[in-house]
């Protein structure tokens, strides 16, 4: 052993008040931001986790159509419209009202490549066709609007694990299977076995036998979706042969958004993620861990303070002795490192502590209360990126606490200490 | 005649800023080896001022002090530290020893401080001292353990385990009873005679001034008598 652990890890020993006072503040400091972090980022994470639980990672599909030309003609005068397209008095002009077509189903150009496409894309693990549109459902005289998606079962349980969500019945949407929402179903009072008729605004319409219901976690979706065929789909929809959009999964979630640009790229189409889509969510998320932030720089800098405090005054207090070993031959450099060594060493114990009381206070505040089907209410999330991070703190805080204290005792006046005190 | 241990040149002392005091006012004085020297004075004399400009734990105003016939002034923090730690050893008036570590620590810190880390040969050099001062059975004892006639054998046993070439003791005896003072100064009159480790013993007990091979008579910052002890044995 050195000289100068030695001679810190006595200190330490010596000063039993000093130390037990700084190992507490310590590891409060690393218990409360382990706390705080692991519910934060478990909550964020169920809550992300349940969004994408009934949401698709990414959606492509065909650009927004283009103004179509409703009139041609001679730009007279000053039309506004015309001169917002840059046409001067005398132009022929292509279009001077412009007019976007009313939303109406279309497919998606060569659908089997664009899938091969997204397929092919860095990123993304699975890709699903969509052909979703608005429809009916009738039971007797209970009618509904629903949302239609007709889906290829092995392509869309990758995206979306319905199959896991099935609280009734079973998964299936061969034929003239359907699957709907539990809301629905309990809505319209159906149950797996039943049939219900789907029609469409222009009058198509089919007869489906319900295989299953399923809980997807929202409300939304519960209440509307209506699974069945890509075929049958087609057909309702008079969409013969096409798809209206395209699913896709991929395997870093936060990196959806530039999957979803290197889609469009390579596909000419529009794609968002899931992170475009809930823009709110995502805010929301942010402004919470900024302020989780906040509160743990200020936990840092007041666990700093507390060490420096105590240490100043533990460098006092020593000051005698200090002077001592300078007078026996001790180096400034010597008692600036006995010092470092010191906050160093009390930053690594108080994170050990700190990691303990966090880790059962975390595992406590999770077992607290938890939802119907066994998972916690509050989900605590211990990575071990999380016990790496408060290390690197304490540590930090442990030497930077310790810096003035150390820097006053290498500096002292060792006749003065010996003398004086 | 051998180099002094300790020259000092026209050393003075000044202290504070605004209004200052002239401590020592040019002191002349050489240590020769193995010599043991008492210095006295009036309290505020400057002895303790004296004393630290030989230690190099202080600088002097102006003048020049010499260790082993090197000059100390220009010499930076790390080059004092360790000059001291080689050619100085410290006894002070209040023993001084360090409470959290035990008495055979104590002796072996200077050791540990200058080599980085304790080895075998600087604990048994550390032992043996300890046994030469008559404290072979309290090794590992802690000073508040120990009274303060030995906690004052301990301090000396560290001045000396690291040989130096001078001790220098401010009032090593003035907080001990008479009869722990002369054991306690017998100690160091031996191990001065038998290590030929030069001694300056600062002291306001003339008996003991008396006892010693030199006696110098500091006044007022100046030097106003030096002699042989008139006890003076060697
Ligand atoms: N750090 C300092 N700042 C200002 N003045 C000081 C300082 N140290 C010592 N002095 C002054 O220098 C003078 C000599 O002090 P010093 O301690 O050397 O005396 P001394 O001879 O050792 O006295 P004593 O026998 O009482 O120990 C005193 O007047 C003292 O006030
Ligand atoms: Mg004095």
């Amino acid at each position: 052993m050195t000289f100068e652990w030695l001679v810190a890890l006595r200190f330490l020993r010596e000063g039993r008040i000093q130390t037990l006072l700084i190992l507490l503040g310590v590891s409060t400091g690393v218990g409360v931001i382990i706390f705080l972090s692991a519910l934060i980022t478990g909550l964020q994470a169920s809550l992300i986790e349940k969004t994408l639980g009934s949401q698709a990672h990414l959606v492509v599909k065909p650009q927004e159509e283009m103004p179509r030309v409703l009139h041609e003609g001679r730009v007279v005068g000053t039309d506004p419209a015309a001169i917002a397209a840059g046409l001067q008095p005398g132009d022929d002009a292509l279009a001077v009202r412009l007019e976007k077509p009313a939303q109406r189903l279309r497919s998606i150009n060569q659908w089997p490549q664009v899938i091969r496409d997204i397929e092919q894309t860095p990123g993304v693990t699975a890709v699903s066709p969509l052909v979703a549109g608005s429809a009916f459902v009738t039971r007797g005289v209970a009618q509904r609007a629903i949302v239609l998606r007709g889906v290829e079962a092995d392509r869309f349980t990758r995206i979306i694990d319905v199959p896991a969500r099935i609280t009734a019945g079973r998964f299936g949407v061969t034929g003239t299977e359907a699957v709907i929402g539990s809301g629905l179903a309990a809505d319209i009072g159906v149950r797996p076995g039943d049939r219900i008729r789907i029609l469409t605004a222009d009058g198509r319409n089919d007869v489906f036998t319900v295989a299953g219901v399923f809980d997807l976690q929202n409300q939304g979706v519960n209440d509307s979706w209506v699974l069945v065929s890509l075929k049958s789909a087609q057909n309702l929809l008079d969409l013969a042969g096409g798809i209206s959009a395209v699913e896709a999964r991929v395997d870093r979630i936060f990196e959806a958004e530039a999957i979803a640009q290197d889609v469009a790229r390579r596909t000419g189409l529009a794609a968002d993620s899931w992170m475009k889509l809930n823009g709110q969510l995502l805010t929301g998320l942010r402004s919470q861990s900024s302020s989780s932030t906040m509160i743990q720089v200020f936990v840092v800098v007041a666990v700093a303070l507390g060490i420096a405090s105590v240490l100043v005054v533990w460098v006092v207090q020593k000051n005698r002795e200090i002077g001592i070993m300078r007078a026996f031959g001790t180096t400034r450099g010597q008692v600036l490192r006995i010092f470092l060594l010191q906050g160093l060493l009390l930053g690594l114990a108080g994170w050990v502590v700190g990691v303990g009381v966090g880790t059962v206070l975390s595992l406590v505040f999770a077992g607290l209360a938890t939802n119907p089907d066994g998972s916690p209410t509050f989900p605590v999330n211990l990575s071990s990126q999380l016990f790496l991070g408060t290390l690197t703190m304490a540590l930090a805080v442990g030497l930077l606490a310790a810096a003035a204290p150390a820097r006053r005792a290498a500096g002292l006046d060792p006749a003065e200490a010996i003398h004086h005190g | 005649m051998a180099e002094p241990v300790v020259r000092l040149e026209g050393v003075t002392r000044d202290y504070g800023q605004d209004v200052v005091t002239r401590v020592l006012k040019g002191v002349d004085l050489g240590l020769e080896p193995g010599s043991f020297t008492a210095l006295v004075g009036p309290s505020g004399s400057g002895k303790s001022t004296l004393l630290n400009l030989i230690g190099l734990l202080d600088r002097a105003t102006s003048g020049r002090v010499l260790l082993d016939g090197v000059d100390t002034s220009g010499l930076d923090d790390t080059a004092l530290t360790r000059l001291r730690g080689r050619l100085l050893g410290f006894v002070f008036q209040f023993h001084h020893l360090l409470p959290a570590f035990t008495a055979l620590e104590n002796v072996m810190l200077p050791g540990i401080a200058r080599q980085g880390r304790a080895d075998a040969a600087l604990r048994r050099q550390a032992e043996s001292m300890l046994d030469r001062v008559g404290l072979a059975d309290r090794l590992h004892y802690r000073p508040g353990q120990l009274s303060g006639g030995q906690q004052q054998r301990v301090a000396i046993a560290r001045a000396l385990c690291q040989g130096p070439r001078l001790v220098l003791a401010d009032e090593p005896t003035g907080n001990l009873d008479t009869a722990t003072s002369d054991q306690v100064f017998e100690l160091m009159r031996r191990i001065n005679r038998e290590e030929h480790t030069a001694f300056l013993v600062v002291t306001h007990d003339l008996r003991i001034a008396s006892r010693c091979d030199r006696v110098v008579d500091l006044v007022d910052g100046r030097i106003v008598g030096d002699h042989a002890a008139p006890g003076a044995s060697s």
